[in-house]
């Protein structure tokens, strides 16, 4: 028996890949599984090869291995595309009636199973429901069970009339029964469920949810992928907490809206990707220097330009550690986890209003975009504080007024945070502005007033540093010779490579870093180890240069660009190379 | 309080550093007359600013208030207004802030119309970078940028705001301080987005739309039996090339603002101090 199980189902995009997918994604995980997704998708609507991938198990799972269990495909290329990860044994479920898949040619050793799925969708209802039939004939051929399918349908489609919903369920029974009428598909899959109840979710979803938990009430936005869930989870929630998502007309509104509900006191956010951010830039020293708490999510892709939008990169970090003319103070904090995502959220707005800065969440495509299950405790709303920081209300104004009774937004306190007074707050009235400022908000040009200005907002970023945990999370032997540091997504992959490397590969420490700026201080683990690698989805290995920097030791790069996010067993061949090519020129 | 406040309450004790006889000296104190007029009082009044001459406003009201970054004025006070219902907005800017670098703000922020007031400080030319030509200089205008004229149209921000579903579209002139202050009043008031293009003289770079030009072109639509809520009458005026009309050019009394429709009340500022009571509803949806 296999302990996990990858599914997929595959056919060109505008077919309900997609849909399909989180389907049995929901059926599974309803089924007390953990399952892990990812997709293959091209940029347009319609036409090109699009897949929904499913890894499940009893046991969690973290990322994507190199195998391909059973396969819906729904075009020939489908097949191909899959080649390299199926394998003899393999399920490939299609409709031989289609005229394009008639002479569909079943790879030698795999099973091939035609199914009509059009004609058995006509008969429970409509041709639209191909892909269901195509659901209830891997539940046949997976062992199981079809009724966790039905509460899947349920939810999918119960906006939609009992009659949708009862048309659909018929159609996977189709499915169902003509593989097992048909076919002696005996195969040795066998997906066990759980008394286990899962939430299933993305990362984009996550930032949403952590934003309202967190007391986000204002979002504005321009859609870009892959984004946009972030808008489109919020639209019709936030609402609900007496909150607005606006849709600006692009990014260099988006975030100036955002800018503006903060100015008024809200918590605010953005969300974007890489190009998103680079118009988003100039604005973003303008927040910094009138010190407005502000949350820019980044959900990154490949680039540069429009570079490839729906793949999976990590090459935007110096963007948002560097981006912007002068010098400009900043938080930059990139969640590991789907999980993280929510908790990260949550922290990021309490590190924008505590220290009047704005923060850059940044999220990666793998994460962002692909449904995970976890166990609901792992989003405890009970847990979840909000620190508005410094903010004075009308009796605490007096004590920041200046001999002439004016408001200092821009007192240069001790530890560098000013108060924050919101407009309505009576004597509070104060100007703010991108200019060089004085106290009172006000322009200057005055050397040491600039000097003051200069320094306490840097001050803001050090009395961070030494009042805030910018901690790391590990995995593996902590005594091991090699250490692995990653950031963002690939935390899953390295912590399933770390098995794989059990085996027969070396020991590994992994250091998985949330914390891009302020960031945790490796100097010692690094010391510590004969061998240091750095994984991370860019060219050049934009992390380890900063682990080099902080820690004045030269690290080997595991680096991949290809668009497309590390595979667990793909991984642990990497570190394992790595390690015996160190250790032979050492 | 708002019975007691008077205009100089919107006044900081920032000396203004515009050329003697800028028009924006003008412009500013019809502003501050209409809020305090209107029963404004600073505490609950946000003015943002865009860049340029018109921009220093900020620093010369007093108010809470924003100076942005060049363009983009109208949507932080959007972002303003929808997070706090309860508080008087007003953006302030130039003719190349709103007409050229942010041109596409101000078409969105016609037709979404949001409850505030937008003033343009309208001089036909850049004064702060010492006299280039601008979005509304006339074709024929010589300026260091364009020796032999700008070589294209015109901007007519009032057929853009009109074309984009305006509510409210007015033009003043500075110098007429009374007739200027009454229209910013009515902007002020106007349920929705209360646009006010304000010819502003610029006494340092402009040698063609002067305060001499202005007075002699200007027409007042209250002597014209303008109806404002008659839209092809508002188009025939806004369309005339011919005269410079002051007046309220059009208003939509039936005027619903965004806040409205989106059924925003308030302030968005007061939130618990841990998630919301029900926020574990969000998770149990993803079951």
């Amino acid at each position: 028996m296999h302990e996990d199980l990858n599914w997929a189902i595959g056919g060109e995009a505008g077919d309900g890949i997609d849909s399909t997918g989180k389907i049995f994604a929901r059926a599974l995980s309803r089924a007390g599984r953990h399952v892990y997704t990812s997709k293959d998708f091209a940029s347009r609507i319609r036409g090109g090869y699009t897949a929904y991938k499913i890894r499940t198990s009893v046991d969690r799972v973290e990322s994507v291995v190199d195998r391909l269990d059973i396969l819906i495909a729904l075009t020939e290329r489908t097949i191909d595309e899959n080649l390299d990860e199926l394998h003899e044994g393999s399920v490939i479920i299609y409709d031989g009636e289609q005229t394009t898949m008639q002479d569909v040619e079943i790879p030698e050793g795999m099973i091939g199973l035609p199914v009509p799925l059009k004609d058995l969708g006509e008969e429970a209802g409509g041709a639209i429901m191909r892909n269901v039939v195509a659901l209830g004939a891997a539940c046949e051929v997976s062992n199981f069970p079809i009724e966790n399918l039905d509460e899947a349908l349920e939810k999918r489609f119960g906006d939609k009339g009992q009659a949708i919903v009862d048309n659909n369920k018929e159609a996977a029974r189709l499915g169902q029964e003509y593989v097992r009428e048909e076919f002696d598909a005996e195969t040795d899959y066998d997906l066990e469920c759980t008394d286990e109840d899962y939430v299933l979710l993305n990362g984009d979803e996550a930032i949403g949810m952590g934003a309202i938990a967190a007391g986000c009430r204002f979002y504005a936005g321009y859609p870009i992928t892959p984004a946009t869930d972030v808008m489109e989870y919020l639209t019709g929630r936030i609402e609900e907490y007496g909150g607005a998502v606006v849709q600006a007309e692009d990014e260099l509104s988006a975030i100036n809206l955002a800018l503006g509900g903060a100015r008024a006191g809200a918590r605010a956010m953005t969300a974007t990707s890489g190009p998103g951010i680079d118009l988003m830039t100039e604005t973003f020293g303008l927040i910094a220097t009138t010190e407005t708490p502000l949350v820019i999510a980044n959900v990154m892709r490949s680039g540069p330009s429009t570079g490839m939008p729906t793949k999976q990169e990590q090459g935007d970090l110096e963007q948002m550690l560097y981006g912007g003319h002068g010098e400009i103070p900043r938080f930059v904090l990139a969640p590991t986890t789907v999980a993280e995502c929510f908790h990260k959220t949550v922290e990021a707005f309490n590190l924008a209003e505590k220290y009047q800065i704005p923060v850059y969440l940044t999220a990666d495509l793998a994460m962002a975009v692909t449904e995970q299950t976890y166990d609901p405790d792992e989003f405890d709303m009970d847990a979840v504080e909000v620190d508005r920081g410094k903010v004075v209300d009308e009796a605490e104004v007096d004590e920041w007024l200046d001999e002439k009774g004016r408001f200092r937004p821009h007192a240069a306190t001790e530890d560098g945070i000013s108060p924050r007074a919101f407009p309505g707050t009576i004597d509070g009235a104060h100007m703010t502005t991108g200019l060089e400022h004085d106290e009172l908000g006000r322009r200057t040009e005055e050397e040491d007033v600039r000097v003051d200005q200069v320094d306490k907002r840097q001050r803001k970023v050090e009395t961070a540093q030494e009042r805030e945990e910018w901690d790391y999370r590990e995995f593996g032997d902590p005594d091991a010779d090699t250490l692995v540091i990653s950031w963002g997504s690939n935390e899953g992959a390295m912590r399933e490579a770390i098995e794989f490397l059990e085996a027969d590969g070396p020991d590994v420490r992994f250091i998985s870093v949330p914390y891009i700026f302020p960031r945790p201080d490796l100097t010692e683990e690094v010391a510590a180890a004969e061998e240091v690698i750095v994984v991370e989805c860019n060219a050049t290995g934009q992390f380890a240069d900063l682990v080099e920097h902080d820690t004045l030791t030269r690290v080997r790069r595991v680096n991949k660009y290809t668009g497309v996010r590390y595979k667990a067993d793909e991984l642990a061949e990497e570190i394992r190379s790595a390690v015996a090519d160190m250790e032979a020129t050492a | 309080m708002s019975s007691d406040v008077r205009f100089t309450d919107f006044k900081s004790d920032k000396q203004p550093t515009w050329c003697p006889g800028c028009g924006d000296f003008g412009t500013m104190n019809g502003m501050m007359k209409a809020l305090a007029e209107t029963g404004n009082n600073p505490d609950e009044t946000f003015i943002v600013a865009g860049i340029g001459c018109s921009g220093k406003i900020g620093t010369y009201m007093h108010s809470y208030a924003l100076h942005g970054v060049h363009g983009r004025a109208l949507p932080v006070g959007i972002g303003v207004k929808l997070a706090n219902q309860d508080l008087e907005v007003m953006v302030a800017g130039g003719d190349g802030d709103g007409y050229s670098i942010g041109a596409g703000h101000f078409i969105h922020a016609v037709r979404r119309n949001v409850d505030m007031t937008y003033v343009v400080m309208d001089n036909r030319i850049y004064g702060l970078t010492k006299g280039q030509f601008s979005p509304t200089s006339r074709e024929d205008f010589e300026t260091s940028t364009s020796p032999e004229g700008t070589h294209q149209q015109p901007v007519n921000p009032k057929a853009l705001a009109l074309s984009a579903g305006a509510t409210f579209i007015a033009q003043t002139f500075s110098s007429d301080s009374q007739r200027h202050t009454e229209l910013v009043k009515q902007a002020i008031e106007h349920d929705g987005f209360g646009f006010v293009n304000v010819y502003s003289p610029c006494v340092t770079f402009n040698d063609v739309d002067t305060y001499d030009y202005f007075r002699d072109a200007i027409v007042d639509l209250d002597e014209e039996d303008h109806d404002p809520g008659n839209f092809d009458q508002a188009k025939d005026k806004i369309l005339d090339s011919e005269k410079e009309y002051i007046g309220v050019l059009y208003q939509d009394d039936d005027s619903v603002p965004y806040g409205e429709r989106m059924g925003l009340e308030g302030s968005m500022a007061d939130i618990p101090d841990g998630a919301p009571e029900d926020a574990t509803d969000l998770v149990r949806e993803f079951y």
